[in-house]
């Protein structure tokens, strides 16, 4: 088995090449026909093609158990994305160690950025006695080592399972001078068998205001001129609330954004780490309760912090991710309305421009047909913001959806021609997405990272626009939202049609007169 | 044992400054973990395997990613359950790169996220039923998976699901194996033991209840290759040098690794280990129960790829250890010339390495070879004989930490300023902030493989894209 040395210092080849030349190619033959002992090519293209058909998908469908590929986290992570936004908070995730490895790691691929968040190391004697001495040394050692100016608590399914009370054990800690009385430990529990990250994420903003705010209703409290907003769960934070604390600024409103990571989650390389940054300040959450009004930019990451933010007298407001121009329109006319401030000009400007860029761009865009996945909000947003281009949104999924949802979807499909041929699939997931995709064709597919994989099958072209983006850098530091989040995101889809047209046209002297220089 | 690494570094006063700021009864159960590396030791001087501190920031993760992330997720015919809520599986989906040949979703479900998804009443109820119809609609949607295995999340344990009883039934239903692990994620103190259940479970569910494949031919050249993950393809370039002296790989543990492989490992020869910690345990049983020897060895790096081939030769006849010195001369040129390129960029500079369970060592030489020294090393799940091994590898004065945390290892880095740190996806961008050229050395920071002759090229080239690239020189802003 002797072969040439295909290695070389001169130009280093690693797993891209390495294991195309002939050597490693004979050697995947040799292991598969001696040792793998699989099946037939034959039988694998069979039930290959079988896995593209109508008959496949109805079966698929028909699944009451199994969830394959979903596109939901679990509650934990949302809530520690939530208070991760918060001034020097230090997440502590109570229960067993592995979640918190597993929710840093995942955030930290997105964001190319460090995550910070400590457990309390549960094993097996604190599943027996329960998990109170972990709290206790836990929050004490998190204290001394980490210097935080709060510490939110929330929980892995562990210690839901067996029960522990994070409310008893915190006053316990504290009566153990783990920290100060008076040090700020809000709280959350965040079952890992109950929703998604997007519950998680509403959980922990209720906890931290529960914790501010108090917990009795009080209709009567005295409003000022701010207005709050809560972003929800997502993966283009740092450059959404950018844009949004942008766009405030240009209309001159006091905005608290609560939770914002768009600082400890885009910190420079200076030669310094720091392990936490920006944040929305304490004494601002606090002063929030006396906000006019708080603003949700996610409704399904927030229902119970809405309401809990109306039994304290605000008005509320609640939108699905909006995007586009219909979408940012709804959302000024809403700050306007609250602060009783006109829409600056500027805006007014950089939303003619958005319109011009429409227009010149649109031909490539009428028509087009699109599958849309991802957390329910960034689907109803993402689906408007297409029709509003002339694209049709046709499958439209998110595991974590409800009837609800489903509804609420088909209402905004309702509103345009554009959306005749869409539907909404709630609490499916991204192998039922396959089998639609090869039943029902769409031109292209907008997603995250996972959805590479359908990519590869179907040779769909997939555009990377909701959390987790693993495999294109950066992007997140990009907004979505506003006119110019619009204008990102418009830019975004059109490179991706353009250059799945040229990959369509470049063989040469057969498809490539279509390879046009002007497109 | 050369001159002591760190000169001129008070290396115990940092770590004693360092443990001043827990709290008294931590700061006593952590000093057990740190230590700097005397002369004529006997061991690295270090507590291990050992639950870590409530509240530090570990960087440990828990027996399920040591059972379905890292000893069966590879196993690409078999479909992998997350059994229980969604979020286990959902984290550790295709995050691994554990390389493998086949086609997803049809013969092959590596990059597949699998999970029954419980929800309240499935706690309540119990999710036993539910296990039933999950496996069940696998089977239909997948006819041609080859084994199913049950990955326990952590309400499993908790919540009294007899998942063995449903194994069992699927098993003889199905007529593939079915095996229930249960490597809940509160079992143990770190990934460690997750390793070791699925090693147990893989002696109790598939040699205990499967047989090797009828038609298989022995030959005396047989032998396997126990703990490779295949990251970037590791085991591929180890498997290419094993094939090249003469021997016949039967088995791979379990990077690009099938079912049929796993059966068939009790006709090898001879088991190679390279994972040390995650399968040792499985070699031992074989040996117990088979009589088949078991050997470690060590692919990175050409000094220890040399000794290594060389030790696995004299195992076997003259015409193997015949081909072993062809091989070894037939790479050399090549080796030279990357050492040469890449030597005098490299050589002195100072690495600190922090990964899970056979890297802080293994890949010290790797360093050695290109002139490299290691300051500083430690393990997230080591036990005490990793310690012992460690010890053959580094040299006097290394500051050696176990279960290290977020904390120490920042400062540790801080005052050490070493000009590579070598570990993992969570720590890579504080050290980068701080100015510190990093490689990951769990997924080769997406590049590899690193095993074998072809893959020290790559981790030669690695090394030194990562200290030698311009950004480090422009960090501080000239106002």
């Amino acid at each position: 088995m002797s072969h040439p040395v295909s290695q070389s210092a001169d130009k280093v080849i690693d797993h891209f090449t390495l294991f195309r030349q002939p050597e490693y190619k004979e050697l995947f033959e040799r292991k598969k026909a001696e040792f793998e002992y699989g099946h037939s090519d034959e039988e694998v293209a069979r039930v290959s093609a079988w896995t593209k058909t109508e008959e496949y998908k109805e079966k698929n469908f028909a699944r009451e158990a199994v969830v394959i590929n979903p596109t939901k986290a679990c509650q934990p992570i949302g809530a520690m994305f939530a208070a991760q936004g918060f001034e020097g908070t230090l997440p502590f995730v109570h229960g067993s160690q592995g979640c918190v490895a597993y929710y840093r790691t995942h955030l930290t691929r997105h964001f190319k950025e460090p995550n910070s968040a400590v457990s309390s190391s549960m094993t097996e004697d604190a599943a027996v006695f329960g998990g109170l001495n972990n709290m206790i040394d836990g929050l004490a050692n998190a204290y001394a080592l980490y210097k935080p100016k709060m510490i939110a608590v929330m929980t892995t399914c562990m210690a839901e399972v067996i029960g522990d009370d994070l409310s008893g054990f915190i006053s316990n800690a504290k009566n153990k001078e783990s920290v100060p009385a008076d040090f700020p430990v809000p709280f959350a529990h965040t079952p890992a068998f109950v929703g998604s990250h997007i519950v998680g994420y509403d959980n922990m903003i209720k906890g931290v205001l529960t914790h501010f705010w108090g917990t009795s209703e009080n209709f009567d409290t005295p409003k000022n001129e701010t207005i709050n907003l809560i972003p929800g769960f997502d993966g283009f934070a740092v450059g959404n609330n950018r844009e949004l604390k942008r766009i405030a600024g240009l209309f001159g409103i006091q905005l608290t954004i609560l939770s914002d990571v768009s600082d400890n989650f885009d910190t420079p390389a200076d030669g310094e780490y720091r392990m936490y940054d920006g944040g929305t300040p304490l004494e601002a959450t606090k002063e929030a309760v006396h906000a006019k009004a708080t603003i949700s930019m996610q409704e399904y990451c927030t229902p119970q912090s809405l309401q809990f933010i109306k039994e304290k007298g605000q008005q509320v407001a609640k939108y699905n991710y909006p995007m586009g121009v219909t979408g940012t329109d709804e959302l000024l006319l809403k700050l306007a309305e609250l602060s009783g401030k006109p829409v600056p000009a500027e805006l007014k400007l950089e939303r003619g421009r958005l319109v011009d860029a429409i227009a010149d761009s649109h031909t490539h865009l009428h028509g087009k047909r699109f599958a849309v996945y991802g957390d329910p909000d960034f689907c109803l947003g993402m689906s408007k913001f297409l029709m509003e281009l002339g694209a049709e949104p046709v499958h439209i999924l998110s595991t974590s959806g409800s009837k609800k949802w489903e509804k609420q979807v088909q209402k905004v499909l309702d509103g345009s021609p554009f959306g005749k041929s869409g539907k909404a699939y709630g609490g499916k997931d991204l192998w039922h997405l396959r089998s639609l995709l090869f039943t029902d064709k769409v031109d292209y597919i907008i997603g995250n990272s996972y959805g590479k994989y359908l990519e590869r099958d179907t040779k769909i072209p997939l555009i990377r626009l909701t959390y987790p983006i693993f495999d294109r850098h950066h992007h997140h530091r990009y907004p979505t939202w506003g006119y110019q989040g619009a204008l990102n995101v418009l830019v975004r889809i059109l490179d991706r049609i353009f250059e799945d047209m040229d990959a369509n046209t470049n063989i040469v002297g057969e498809t490539d007169y279509s390879f046009d220089l002007v497109r | 044992m050369s001159l002591s690494v760190n000169e001129g570094v008070d290396v115990k006063g940092l770590v004693d400054k360092v443990l001043e700021a827990y709290p008294e009864k931590s700061r006593k159960r952590r000093a057990k973990h740190l230590n700097v590396l005397e002369a004529e030791a006997k061991d690295c001087g270090v507590k291990s395997n050992i639950k870590s501190i409530p509240g530090v920031m570990t960087i440990r993760g828990c027996a399920y990613a040591g059972s379905k992330g890292v000893v069966w997720g590879p196993i690409k015919d078999m479909i992998h359950i997350s059994h229980g809520p969604v979020g286990c599986g959902y984290y550790s989906w295709s995050g691994r790169r554990n390389y493998y040949v086949g086609d997803t979703g049809v013969d092959s479900w590596g990059t597949m996220h699998f999970t029954s998804d419980f929800q309240e009443k499935d706690i309540v109820f119990g999710g036993d039923k539910k296990l039933h119809k999950v496996i069940e609609e696998i089977n239909e949607l997948f006819p041609l998976v080859n084994g199913i295995s049950i990955q326990s999340e952590c309400p499993i344990g908790l919540i009294g699901d007899d998942i063995e009883a449903v194994a069992r039934a699927k098993s003889e239903e199905l007529g593939k194996p079915v095996v229930p692990v249960r490597c809940e994620g509160f079992r143990g103190v770190s990934q460690s033991l997750g390793h070791h259940i699925a090693n147990d479970v893989i002696r109790d569910w598939i040699f205990e209840k499967t047989e090797p494949k009828e038609g298989f031919v022995s030959t005396p050249y047989d032998v396997t290759i126990i703990g490779d993950y295949n990251i970037g393809g590791d085991a591929w370039a180890s498997r290419i040098l094993l094939e090249e002296i003469g021997l016949r790989v039967i088995a791979q543990w379990s990077g690009d690794g099938t079912l049929a492989e796993l059966e068939n490992t009790p006709k090898a020869k001879v088991n190679l280990i390279h994972c040390y910690r995650s399968m040792n345990y499985i070699a031992r049983h074989m040996e117990e129960k088979f009589g088949i020897p078991w050997m470690e060895y060590n692919f990175f790096g050409p000094s220890q790829i040399a000794e290594s081939l060389r030790k696995i030769a004299a195992l076997f006849d003259d015409t193997i250890k015949e081909n072993a010195e062809k091989v070894i001369a037939k790479y050399q040129p090549m080796v030279d010339a990357v050492i040469a390129k890449f030597k005098p960029r490299l050589e002195g500079k100072k690495v600190m390495i922090y990964v899970g369970g056979l890297r802080p060592r293994h890949v010290v030489d790797a360093y050695h070879d290109l002139g490299m020294e290691i300051v500083g090393t430690g393990y997230e799940f080591a036990h005490n004989d990793d310690y012992q091994r460690t010890q053959h590898y580094v040299k006097e004065g290394t500051l050696i930490y176990d279960d290290v945390t977020a904390f120490e290892l920042e400062k540790f880095v801080e005052v050490m300023r070493p000009d590579l740190v070598a570990s993992g996806i969570k720590e890579k961008y504080v050290f980068q902030k701080m100015g510190l050229p990093f490689r990951q050395m769990h997924s080769w920071d997406y590049s590899g493989p690193y095993h074998g002759y072809d893959g020290f090229a790559i981790f030669a080239r690695d090394m030194d894209l990562a200290i030698n690239n311009p950004v480090w020189g422009i960090m501080k802003a000239p106002f």
